[in-house]
């Protein structure tokens, strides 16, 4: 059959398709019918429809059938939130101690089998040791056909490679890069990949999109009930946000961790009330590559020219005022944005009301300098960050939940007035690419990056060509943010506003800040680093760009060779 | 000529090679190949070996091989690469020009503020591609001090083709050159291309300012770059006036402290008394001579603080400005620079005083009940126009 003979292995497929059905769980979710509409669409597995911004998505992914994007604000899911079995306190041991020998004992106590979704988690970034583990302890059990579900892979997972080669992952629903990233992209996956934003990731698990069987949370201190949080021990990296979803919504929940106390492990971000079984190791990760002792400010011109730009940019728009919000993470240019603000902040004699972080210690500085009312924390990127969060009240952790979610009764990033964020491209029409490289490759996460747009004001920070590739382009390569919530791009070569925003436009007049059409840029960069060719590309789509709403937005497609 | 070609290469080694070239030629019988790799072959592969092709065609180069590596260089630094790797093998013609930048043809000013100079090194196209945007009156683009011996007549090309190739926004267009007979080669290859201002180091005696500047006007006609030349040398200090007065296309005074300090065996401090004989020098035949006297470099690009104090300090000596190796330093370079709200008050004082003196056709300048000189009310007028430069004041 077409559909087959594309994504290969039929028999696996096949596997993929049905291994919901012994279980009944997914049934509760129409996986019945889900079922019978991915055989159908085997036969149209090449199927490809245009959504609502152009792009051409594939109709079908996993055998799941998809909503092509239908513009921002067009989706409007409905019915009921997803949720596990219902449990009972019957199961579970009175004394409340639910510790495993091992994590293959706790495997097999909640019962991973052939076909299941396994979810992990980005906090311990580069660092992580768990999610290696788990794969690994798979393999031994000889389970096969596994989805994996992170909610981000770092380099350090390129390991996995060798379970996709072998069989026991599927397929990876989650950030691609490095080397996994070229194995997707490359085709080599025998299911599609799909990606999501945080917000996004949460969507789909709390609409039943995506079902995880067994979550395996990395917790740097636990209590043998499952109480779990990120503040000590070895690993600590802040917080666990990332992790509360599935921990709410999954079938079963193992917490690992390095750092066993005895009950309550105060406080808890993860609740043991979830937990099935704690696993203790000797190290859930590299503590040098999960914070970084100190967080260093980039020093190259381009960048800091760039960040100054941009604070300069709010400050004379009167988006910086007394009272304003701010989102600014830890990226190079993000992150010296922040020390601009601050500066420009000091001089005006204003405070923000909030700011969102990924927090450093230069966002701690402005919390005890009073210059930030309080932190809302996403994770946390160095020791400084951890302590803050540990000892000041007013240094709060997140969740996608509270932050980011399409399914809540509203989230802090729409509240927050300017969020500042980098990308791969950014075309003349201010759509933004933070996936892919300009050849299509998979190159990022798209983090929360796409729920970020919801601020007030989006503003790029990205330089205008990097050796000698335009960033600028007249069309992103892979669509992940729509180009009306991208209000500007602030380059080293001057300011892009976008028209829509003709508040802004006005709020410039007079400035002596480098306003430019981007269409200018876009011609100036024509001229420094010549007229690119067309790269080549294939109609073989090898991975999905999800829309905050979990509708289809872009697709990654395949790259020979 | 063909019986004296060898294999030769040009561009930099090491790992991390970023926004640059490497190109290997090794002589052959057959046809000219061209082997190119790029990490932006999907986009540029045409555009690079058509580059590298058009070079070795001017050149007439029709067989052996050439091995392109590339790491994002843009054309006029692909040009540079083959070119350079060309005339090492032992070919020779007059060389391939990239495009001239639409914002390249600035004109030279030579009354203008010179508080900033930025060097960039002469054989590091990557910093030379923003270095335009920061704002900086001056980009010296270094063929001397920054460029190893073996890589002088690769960064001469390059430099050459940054000159035809890139527009330096508002900044001055500098470049410096070498001693000797290389500075010689220098001065022939980027006189022709819009060169605004040429430094010219460790100059000792005025006949060497004379040689420069009777080589340019062979070179370029009249309309010759300006020169500034640097004093590195006890006998340099000792000449100053007369090198500064040596030729009317002086424009500038500048001292190099590193070779004095080192000739003199009085190391450097941080309070400089070692060389405060030699700045003031400077400054005095500076001014004697009608050109303006700058000041040598901040070396720590991380200490802003000491920087700022560095600025005020050889303001204060009389200095119109200083070098910067980082564009960080520019900012606060040109906040040191500003005169402060005092001297500014006092400044537009004298210049209104002036204007109302010439509209009245009266000869003499009168502030309150004092007299005024015309040097003072120069120096107001100066004052004026870096308050304006600095942002306090509307033109």
């Amino acid at each position: 059959m077409f559909g087959l003979e594309l994504y290969g292995m039929p028999s696996m497929i096949d596997r993929w398709l049905i291994r919901a059905a012994p279980d009944g769980t997914i049934l509760a979710t129409g996986a019945g019918a889900r079922l019978r509409v991915g055989r159908e669409n085997q036969m149209t597995a090449r199927t490809l429809v245009r959504n609502a911004a152009g792009r051409l998505v594939p109709a079908e992914v996993n055998g799941a059938e998809q909503t092509p994007f239908a513009g921002v604000g067009g989706h409007r899911p409905s019915g009921r939130k997803a949720g596990p079995k219902i449990a009972t306190c019957l199961d579970y041991p009175a004394d409340g101690d639910k510790r495993a020998g091992s994590l293959r004992v706790a495997l097999e106590r909640v019962g991973l089998s052939d076909g299941m979704v396994v979810s992990t988690h980005h906090h311990l970034r580069n660092g992580d040791a768990v999610a290696n583990m788990v794969f690994d302890t798979a393999a031994d059990m000889g389970v096969r056909d596994l989805m994996w579900f992170p909610s981000a892979s770092f380099p350090v997972h390129a390991n996995q490679i060798r379970h996709l080669e072998s069989g026991v992952i599927h397929h990876i629903e989650g950030s691609m890069n490095g080397p996994l990233g070229d194995y997707c992209t490359a085709g080599k996956m025998r299911g599609m990949g799909v990606l999501r934003s945080h917000g996004g990731r949460w969507q789909a698990i709390q609409d039943g999109e995506v079902h995880i069987d067994v979550a395996v949370i990395a917790a740097p201190t636990a209590d043998p009930f499952g109480n779990a949080n990120a503040l000590d021990g070895p690993a600590a990296c802040g917080l666990l946000g990332f992790a509360l979803a599935d921990s709410i919504y999954a079938e079963k929940v193992i917490v690992v961790t390095d750092n066993l106390v005895p009950f309550p492990c105060l406080p808890w971000q993860i609740q043991g009330n979830n937990v099935d079984a704690v696993v203790e190791v000797p190290s859930i990760g590299d503590p040098a590559k999960i914070v970084s002792g100190t967080t260093r400010v980039t020093e190259s011109p381009d960048r800091l020219r760039i960040a100054e730009l941009a604070a300069r940019f709010c400050a004379e728009t009167g988006i910086m005022h007394d009272g304003f919000s701010f989102q600014a993470g830890a990226g190079g240019t993000t992150l010296a944005f922040a020390i601009y603000l601050r500066d420009l902040m000091k001089a005006a004699g204003v405070a923000a009301s909030f700011a969102r972080g990924g927090s450093t210690k230069y966002m701690v500085e402005m919390l005890r300098e009073g210059l930030i009312g309080a932190i809302l924390d996403g994770q946390t990127f160095d020791l400084d960050g951890v302590a803050s969060m540990r000892e000041d009240p007013r240094h709060v952790d997140t969740s996608p939940f509270t932050s980011y979610n399409f399914h809540g009764k509203g989230y802090f990033a729409s509240m927050v007035d300017v969020a500042v964020l980098g990308a791969t491209q950014v075309d003349v029409d201010f759509n933004g690419n933070v996936v892919t490289h300009s050849d299509g490759r998979l190159l990022h996460g798209i983090g929360g990056w796409q729920n970020c747009l919801a601020a007030r004001n989006t503003m790029l920070l990205v330089p205008s060509f990097r050796d000698r590739i335009p960033v600028i382009v007249d069309e992103v390569t892979t669509l992940c943010g729509p180009g009306e919530l991208i209000d500007v791009v602030v380059t080293e070569r001057g300011i892009a506003i976008n028209p829509r925003r003709a508040d802004l436009l006005d709020a410039v007049k007079g400035s002596d800040l480098p306003i430019r059409d981007i269409h200018d840029l876009k011609a100036q960069l024509d001229r420094i680093c010549g007229v690119p060719q067309t790269p080549p590309s294939t109609q073989d789509p090898v991975a999905v760009v999800k829309w905050v709403d979990g509708t289809v937005l872009d697709t990654v497609w395949r790259i020979e060779g | 000529m063909s019986t004296n070609i060898v294999p030769a290469h040009a561009g930099p080694s090491g790992e991390k090679i970023r926004s640059d070239l490497v190109v290997r030629y090794e002589p052959g019988e057959a046809a000219l190949a061209v082997r190119m790799t790029s990490k932006v072959a999907y986009l540029y592969g045409e555009a690079i070996e058509a580059a590298a092709r058009r070079v070795a065609a001017a050149f007439g180069v029709t067989t052996g091989t050439l091995v392109v590596e590339d790491f994002g260089a843009l054309e006029w630094v692909i040009l540079a690469r083959v070119e350079t790797c060309l005339r090492r093998a032992g070919f020779g013609a007059e060389p391939v020009l990239p495009a001239p930048a639409p914002g390249g043809a600035t004109p030279r000013v030579r009354e203008r503020l010179r508080r900033s100079r930025l060097y960039v090194p002469g054989n590091q196209p990557k910093l030379m591609l923003s270095a335009g945007l920061y704002g900086a009156d001056g980009i010296i683009l270094d063929l001397e001090d920054s460029v190893p011996p073996a890589e002088k007549d690769a960064a001469r090309i390059l430099v050459r083709n940054a000159l035809a190739a890139m527009d330096f926004g508002s900044s001055e267009r500098m470049v410096r050159i070498n001693q000797g007979e290389l500075g010689a080669a220098d001065l022939e290859a980027i006189a022709p291309h819009n060169v605004h201002t040429i430094l010219l180091p460790k100059v000792e005696r005025p006949e060497q300012v004379e040689r420069t500047a009777a080589k340019l006007r062979e070179l370029a006609g009249h309309d010759t770059p300006f020169l500034m030349p640097i004093l590195e040398s006890p006998l340099g200090i000792r000449n100053a006036y007369e090198i500064a007065a040596a030729d009317p296309s002086v424009v500038a005074l500048t001292l190099g402290l590193e070779d004095l300090s080192a000739e003199l065996g009085a190391p450097r401090t941080p309070e400089a008394w070692e060389s405060f004989l030699a700045r003031q020098t400077t400054v005095y035949a500076a001014r004697a001579a009608g050109v303006q006297p700058i000041a040598s470099v901040f070396s720590d690009v991380r200490d802003s603080a000491g920087l700022e104090a560095y600025v005020r300090r050889e303001r204060g000596l009389g200095f119109d400005g200083v070098g910067c190796i980082h564009p960080r330093q520019i900012p606060v370079v040109h906040r040191a620079m500003a005169p402060s709200e005092a001297e500014l008050t006092r400044a537009r004082r004298i210049v209104e005083a002036a204007r109302e003196a010439r509209e009245r056709g009266l000869g003499a300048v009168a502030v309150g009940s004092k007299m005024v000189d015309p040097p003072v009310v120069a120096q107001a007028e100066r004052t004026v126009r870096l308050a304006v430069a600095a942002g306090m004041l509307e033109e």
